[in-house]
């Protein structure tokens, strides 16, 4: 087996995961989905570290994984405050700005 | 030194054929789910298969990393916030922009179909492997280049994390900008608007269940909403037990009657012997 098959695996996650973010209205689970897409990146960029044989493609899966870290903190806060204001999780109620 | 190969052990294949259908069953699942407690399990599993292919791909730090950061605070941080939203958030199945899901889905096959082609296309026959990248260890190697190369980047991630904990507190504090209602005005304002004067009723149904899921019933035997935690009216786990009786009832006169028709049958073909 060529390690290329980690590649297509992470291809195949990452357009399941921008699936989910165009088709699920629950704001958690669009943001679950969009987790699905960062993580696959990361299993690219792991391959491509192989791949070359130096570090510095796990080194950017390792601040990807920071930024998304972080990203979840806010995100899920920010969900929250909706949830709270709007009594609704779903990405559709959030509409006051719409014409 | 040419240190290329052209392919992997053929353990590494077995276990990438079988966990990688497991990853792809896990996202689909995280797609499809209709709750999102079972939508945030499967995205669960699908790291932790993840953490094991860093493993095999070497990245030994990043897959204890994937681990403990991503299955054991993320994933959780993500169920923690379904128990505080989502007892009320069903999704709901309404299409909001006409043929909206039809053009997304087509959108996604489009997309893939350009990603995979675009990696078939690049034909990679052979890799270096990160047999000499790890000599000096993985943990070394990282250690290395971060506090090298990658210095900048590290200190403004700092900066970033930083940020993040402070918005998060920012977004969720919340001032109280009146004062909480003491226990007698409650009782003032529940008087004075006469619409449930007395306490709620109490769930169950005497000598036969106190489950706080069963609904009381009424004098007629209909099972009373009122009686049960709005919580569980909203999750639909209310258990109806006001037909059980009676269908109890209805089971012993069928079988009674089976009884009489069968046993006077039997009776007659004893007394032909």
């Amino acid at each position: 087996m060529n390690p290329v098959n980690y590649l297509y695996l992470a291809a195949l996650l990452f357009t399941i995961g921008a699936t989910g973010v165009l088709l699920r209205r629950n704001a958690i689970v669009v943001f679950m989905c969009v987790e699905l897409m960062l993580n696959a990146c990361n299993l690219a960029f792991v391959t491509f570290s192989r791949l070359h044989g130096n570090l510095d493609g796990q080194i950017i899966a390792f601040f990807t994984m920071v930024v998304a870290a972080a990203e979840v903190v806010i995100g899920l806060a920010i969900i929250v405050t909706i949830f709270r204001s709007r009594h609704s999780a779903s990405v559709d109620d959030a509409n006051l700005l719409k014409l | 030194m040419n240190t290329a190969a052209t392919a992997t052990s053929t353990g590494e294949a077995v276990q990438f054929w079988i966990l990688g259908i497991v990853a792809v069953a896990g996202a689909l699942a995280t797609v499809l789910m209709k709750k999102s407690v079972h939508s945030a399990l499967s995205l669960a599993g699908t790291m932790i298969v993840l953490a094991v292919f860093y493993l095999a791909n070497g990245a030994y730090f990043l897959g204890i990393v994937q681990i403990v950061v991503y299955t054991g605070a993320i994933m959780m941080l993500f169920l923690f916030v379904v128990m505080l939203v989502g007892v009320t958030a069903a999704d709901s199945l309404k299409e909001t922009l006409k043929g909206q899901r039809w053009l997304a889905g087509l959108c996604a096959l489009g997309f893939g179909i350009l990603l995979i082609a675009g990696i078939g296309n690049a034909s990679l026959k052979e890799f270096t492997g990160l047999g000499q990248a790890n000599s000096g260890g993985n943990v070394e190697g990282l250690a290395a280049l971060v506090f090298t190369k990658y210095v900048f980047a590290f200190e403004i991630t700092g900066a970033l994390l930083i940020t993040a904990a402070v918005g998060a507190m920012v977004l969720t504090h919340r001032e109280r900008t009146e004062r909480a209602v003491t226990q007698r005005e409650l009782a003032e304002r529940r008087v004075r608007s006469g619409k449930q004067v007395p306490p709620l009723p109490a769930p169950g149904v005497y000598a036969r269940h106190n489950a706080v899921d069963v609904p009381g019933l009424l004098p007629d035997g209909t099972p009373s909403e009122l009686t049960v935690n709005p919580t569980l009216r909203a999750r639909g786990q209310i258990r109806d037990v006001s037909g059980t009786a009676l269908r109890e009832l209805a089971a012993l006169e069928q079988r009674a009657q089976e009884w009489r028709e069968h046993g006077r049958s039997e009776d007659a073909k004893g007394a032909g012997k």
